[in-house]
């Protein structure tokens, strides 16, 4: 099959319409791209049931009441810089420096670790208050949306590990390549969708 | 010979019920609608079918009559035809559509200005029940109406979705848990119809029927002052009786109702678990926002 | 121990579920032992289950389709009987609790096991060989989508005999679908088997999009793919963009029951408006993934048997790709009834009406393709002559329901049940056999029987006619849908009608069991050794029946629309290539099936809370992710002289195989 061309990011030549099969980088990384959006379709789904259930405390805690704006900003500043070291780590991958990537690969794992420690504990404070998942449909919705994300994230992390194992056992070749630039835009997914949850529902929600 | 059968059903059936046996307002003017629609969609669909039929007839390959070309891929003036016939109908069905949703908006009121019969439903498992919040009575799985008066319907849930459908008379709509519509409808005359729930809510539903009896404002009265002398009240306990899942519950009226018992209903709903009885301490109603 | 689940479980006392049982237990040990017996298991697993070859993987996809058919058209029949009889004083032989798991069951497996799979087999077979591809962008993926697929099918037929089934309806709206109005098991069975079978579908729509954009042939531009690819890529689109909203509303509805949460709820907050709305969000472009494809395959038959091109296919593909859009813009006509308002039911009542212009558009195309062609009456041919004249019927009384007035006194009645079932019939069920039997001799090496064949399309026809033209006229007379008891003996002679036309359908469905039987039997008289027998326009009419493994020794250079047709026209057939290079193929894998293995005991321990077993599982799952994720020795090469070899033991194009019989 036709040679893989490594350039970063870009998928390499824009193909147009009518060459005939594409490479297999450029096949691999636009079918997860899809899968990406198919998961934030996903939580789209999610958004608008938290959306129409912020409201509805139940005469329950509000949002208002239990946010810490202070920690979901250190979350979100993990979070966005791990998505930084994530990059650079894929810079690195690419031009083959594998110490450098282990670096930033570590950096991206504490990053991540960090963000969902601060937001097991953000969780586990809220159900000691007796505001946790059952006490009303806003809280069902706040901790399936958020507690969606943090799975995703946590999963991130695990793929991360292995990913990092396969790197260090077989080296940087090209189909270990590929799997990097998955994760890689799987990673900077999770930041986007973070965004959405920090602006819909931790600063409207203190509002 | 499919399609004469298929055309000689309805006659065949010799019933003018339901929908296209319209006795109020409401239900005339959807029956309406209903044969305007038909009627000019099948001015493109019975051509469609005859020109279907009639392709696959002439020109089939034992046909040497038929002229064909076999290159004719694309002719400008009949891709216009294609699309602006369908466009068409559109734009007046959207029109028809437009109109007719406001027209017969369910929440609309018939008759401006007159005071309407108020008529809270509450859907049970597996019955209605009737609260003439007005008159300070209620009744199980038969509604009584003065006829040619419009009456003005709340309706809730005390469980599952439901739907309130009286087919002579007009449209349905859904009842639901801790929520209210509300429907407007008029009987032009005297007379009984049929009503069911329309949505699927359990091992009751097939025998979820009421009966509508529309009289003369006199007869009404006469029946309300009847209620109100006879039958059991409907009181806290009285409801978490009529509340217990039962089927086929032969209509029964109450004399007295507890005050803003439909309210209460709601809110009882909104603020307690499925299955605690009505004004269980347990769960005190909530301030709801939104939902 | 085993969670909530007992002998106590098992239905000992019903005899209706105990003789399903029976039955299938013992079809299923009679093709255990014919496969033991006659040593067919080494095959079995090297050709069929851990195949990645997309050919395989739609035969199979289709088999499940048809043998589901028969489960669903059974809680059909049944439906149809007790309705038949259970009128006035009569109780008829289904007490509620039963009816209404049938008619639950009825709608979930014919939708999401029945039509699903046929229209992702239909696809799966034949759009790499349409767009010039040796296989779909994933393979692997493919045969897990397939798998779990199965799975979701396995644990919805185990529901019958472990346990029972939902009794909220096909659609588990909430508060019935809570825990509080539905404490057993059944409603678990219906998420679990939809949620595994819906990872499935989801990865298929990821597949076949980027297969369609990314792998055709040199020379085919979209512009240049057959239109049965138009509509592929379309529902795949469709897919990728609606079921995570499905999956989403799930989780949502399985977190209520399994957690105590409140999303849908009655108390606390809940709403249950949204669950509808999110229900019909997925709903509506999930009716368009089902009849897209056919649209299709209608355009490929209709131009194949009148032996001209497609009429107008820019307008097709213009239609194709508005409908795929607008599918997304009218899910409200669903619930009219909800009470929205006027402002909102007029909005989405219009988009619902602008949306049969497309439809119209493409009616019209087909019309004008037949217009002035040759027209040969095969039978995918009579099914889309059917089509035609039956879905135009069905999509008026769509229309129809469109009016939000007209729908508040049709919704919800068997008006609208013969509406769907009109187009779904005339078009989902009647493009899939009329795919299945174009199709076949591509797949098989030999037409179908075709005396067979238009007998089913005649029983088909008049039972559809006779089955659901008394529910029309009885849902104007009042009678809502999901009836276990009918209160009106006016009702009875059309509901016999009715019950009349199910057994015609049976007729049919027995005719086309015959139709495969007597073809295998049979199958030397129709052998089709050119692989072209109906004189088709597309490429995959190029390769032989069965294709080879590869489908194409050297990708074709695309110039045109109908590829192959401009191929015989100009080059008199298959050009063969100067030289042949080896091709690159996916190795096999038992990733599919051994997930999908496991899918289905996690799905049961998860329906009868035996968590040590979810674990268990989902740990073997996840295993066997990370052994694939691993693993690079993907490929094998196929070298140049082997193919060399079975290109030139082709023989000639020539013949018209399927005339003979």
């Amino acid at each position: 099959m036709a040679a893989v061309i490594s350039s970063g990011f870009s998928t390499g030549v824009e193909r147009a319409d009518g060459a005939g099969p594409a490479p297999v980088r450029v096949v691999v990384a636009y079918g997860f791209w899809l899968f990406i959006l198919s998961d934030i379709v996903m939580f789209s789904g999610l958004f608008a049931a938290y959306a129409v259930l912020s409201d509805n405390a139940a005469g329950g805690p509000t949002g208002r009441e239990l946010f810490d704006l202070q920690k979901v900003f250190i979350e979100t500043f993990c979070l966005l810089l791990s998505s930084y070291t994530c990059g650079l780590g894929a810079l690195a991958a690419e031009w083959r420096k594998l110490k450098h990537f282990l670096i930033y690969a570590a950096l991206t794992f504490s990053l991540g670790a960090a963000f969902l420690y601060i937001e097991f504990s953000e969780f586990a404070g809220m159900v000691s208050q007796g505001a946790g998942p059952t006490r009303s449909a806003f809280l069902s919705a706040f901790f399936t949306l958020v507690g969606a994300h943090g799975a995703h994230v946590t999963i991130g992390l695990l793929w991360l590990i292995y990913l990092v194992a396969q790197i260090v056992i077989k080296g940087l070749r090209p189909a270990v390549l590929r799997r990097l630039l998955c994760f890689s835009l799987f990673w900077h997914a999770l930041d986007i969708i973070w965004i959405g949850v920090f602006t819909l529902v931790y600063l409207m929600g203190k509002q | 010979m499919l399609a004469v059968a298929c055309a000689a059903m309805p006659l065949v059936s010799c019933q003018r019920a339901g929908i296209l046996d319209p006795r109020g307002p409401i239900a005339e003017a959807e029956r309406l609608l209903l044969v305007n629609a038909t009627a000019i969609m099948l001015v493109v669909v019975v051509p469609v079918i005859f020109a279907a039929l009639a392709f696959a007839w002439w020109y089939r390959a034992s046909n040497s009559r038929a002229h064909r070309s076999p290159e004719l891929a694309y002719e400008g003036r009949i891709e216009f035809v294609v699309w602006s016939i369908p466009t068409l109908i559109t734009i007046l069905l959207g029109g028809v559509i437009w109109i007719g949703s406001h027209q017969l908006d369910p929440q609309a009121p018939i008759t401006p200005g007159a005071r309407p019969l108020r008529v809270d439903v509450v859907a049970l498992d597996w019955k209605w029940l009737f609260i003439y919040p007005d008159q300070g009575i209620a009744a199980v799985n038969e509604l009584v109406i003065p006829a040619g008066k419009q009456v003005s319907f709340r309706l809730t849930s005390a469980t599952v979705m439901n739907s309130f459908f009286v087919p002579q008379i007009g449209s349905q709509i859904y009842a639901m848990g801790g929520m209210t519509t509300h429907l407007n409808l008029l009987a032009n005359e005297p007379g009984q119809f049929p009503g069911f729930s329309a949505n699927y809510s359990g091992d009751g539903f097939s025998e979820m029927r009421f009966t509508v009896k529309a009289m003369p404002a006199v007869d009404f009265r006469n029946w309300v002052s009847h209620a109100r002398d006879t039958g059991a009240a409907l009181d806290a306990a009285g409801y978490n009786e009529l509340a217990k899942p039962s089927k086929a519950v032969a209509p029964v009226t109450y004399r007295s109702v507890a005050p803003k018992l439909f309210e209460r209903i709601v809110d009882h709903t909104l603020s307690c678990p499925a299955g605690a009885p009505f004004g269980a301490a347990g769960c005190a109603p909530s301030p709801q926002a939104g939902g | 121990m085993l969670g909530k689940l007992s002998w106590e479980a098992i239905p000992f006392n019903e005899p209706l579920p105990m003789i399903s049982m029976g039955v299938v237990l013992a079809v299923i040990l009679v093709v255990l032992a014919v496969v033991t017996f006659k040593g067919w298991w080494s095959y079995l697993w090297r050709e069929w289950l851990t195949s990645v070859d997309h050919k395989r993987i739609g035969v199979m996809y289709v088999i499940l389709g048809l043998v589901m058919l028969l489960r669903g058209f059974s809680d059909a029949i049944m439906m149809r009987t007790q309705q038949a009889i259970a009128v006035g004083a009569a109780q008829g032989y289904l007490p509620p609790e039963h009816y209404d798991q049938v008619f639950t069951a009825h709608g979930t497996i014919m939708i999401f096991f029945v039509a699903m799979p046929f229209v992702i087999g239909l696809m799966n077979f034949a759009v790499p060989l349409q767009i010039g591809a040796r296989d779909v962008a994933f393979p692997v993926l493919n045969s897990i989508s397939f798998w779990l697929t199965a799975a979701g099918a396995l644990l919805i037929n185990l529901s019958l005999v472990i346990g029972n089934f939902a009794r909220t309806g096909w659609m588990g709206y909430p508060p019935l679908s809570e825990l509080a109005f539905s404490p057993g098991v059944g409603v678990d069975y219906y998420l679990w088997s939809l949620q595994i079978a819906g990872i499935g579908t989801l990865l298929t729509g990821v597949n076949f999009v980027t297969t369609i954009l990314k792998l055709r042939a040199p020379g085919m531009r979209l512009l240049r793919m057959p239109v049965f690819c138009w509509t592929s890529l379309a529902a795949n689109l469709l897919i990728v963009a609606a079921f995570p909203i499905l999956t989403a509303t799930f989780v949502m509805l399985l977190l209520d029951r399994y957690v105590g949460m409140h999303f849908f709820t009655n108390n606390a907050g809940g709403n249950q408006m949204m669950y509808v709305n999110l229900f019909w969000a997925w709903g509506h472009p999930e009716v368009y993934i089902l009849i897209l494809p056919l649209f299709g395959v209608f355009s490929e038959v209709i131009a194949t048997f009148s032996g001209k091109s497609l009429f107008s296919y820019r307008s097709m593909v213009w239609a194709t790709m508005g409908i795929c859009v607008l599918s997304f813009m009218v899910w409200l006509h669903h619930f009219f009834t909800m009470g929205a308002g006027a402002d909102v039911n007029a909005f989405f009542g219009i988009m619902s009406t602008i949306i049969a212009v497309p439809t119209g558009v493409k009616v019209f195309n087909w019309l004008f393709t037949m217009f002035r062609g040759q027209i040969v009456f095969s039978t995918p041919m009579l099914f889309s002559i059917g089509f035609i004249v039956t879905f135009v019927i069905g999509g008026l009384t769509g229309v129809l329901l469109a009016v939000p007035p007209v729908d508040f006194v049709l919704h919800n009645s068997v008006f609208l049940v013969a509406h769907f079932h009109n187009v779904i019939i005339g078009g989902v069920v009647f493009g899939s056999i009329a795919g299945y039997n174009y199709w076949f001799p591509k797949a098989f090496g030999f037409t179908l029987d075709e005396r067979l064949g238009k007998a089913s399309f005649w029983c088909w026809l008049i039972g559809f006619y006779l089955a659901f033209t008394p529910l029309y006229i009885l849902g104007m007379l009042g009678m809502t849908r999901r009836l276990q008891h009918i209160p009106d003996p006016n009702w009875q002679p059309l509901l016999l009608v009715a019950e009349a036309g199910a057994v015609v359908i049976f007729c049919g469905i027995l005719c086309q069991l015959a139709q495969l039987y007597v073809s295998i039997r049979t199958r030397e008289r129709r052998r089709d050794p050119s692989g072209d027998p109906w004189n088709g326009r597309t490429l995959e009419w190029s390769t032989s029946s069965p294709p080879p493994a590869y489908n194409f020794a050297a990708l074709p250079r695309v110039e045109a629309i109908d590829a192959f047709w401009q191929l015989k026209e100009k080059a008199g057939g298959r050009p063969a290539p100067a030289e042949y290079q080896s091709v690159e193929m996916p190795r096999n894998s038992p990733i599919g099936f051994i997930t999908s293995f496991f899918m289905v005991v996690t799905g049961f321990a998860l329906v009868w809370h035996i968590w040590w077993m979810v674990i268990c599982s989902l740990i073997a799952v996840v295993t066997m992710i990370l052994v694939h994720g691993w693993s690079e020795n993907r490929h094998y090469e196929i070298p140049a002289s082997e193919i060399a070899q079975i290109e030139t033991a082709r023989p000639d194009p020539g013949g018209r195989a399927w005339q003979r019989s």
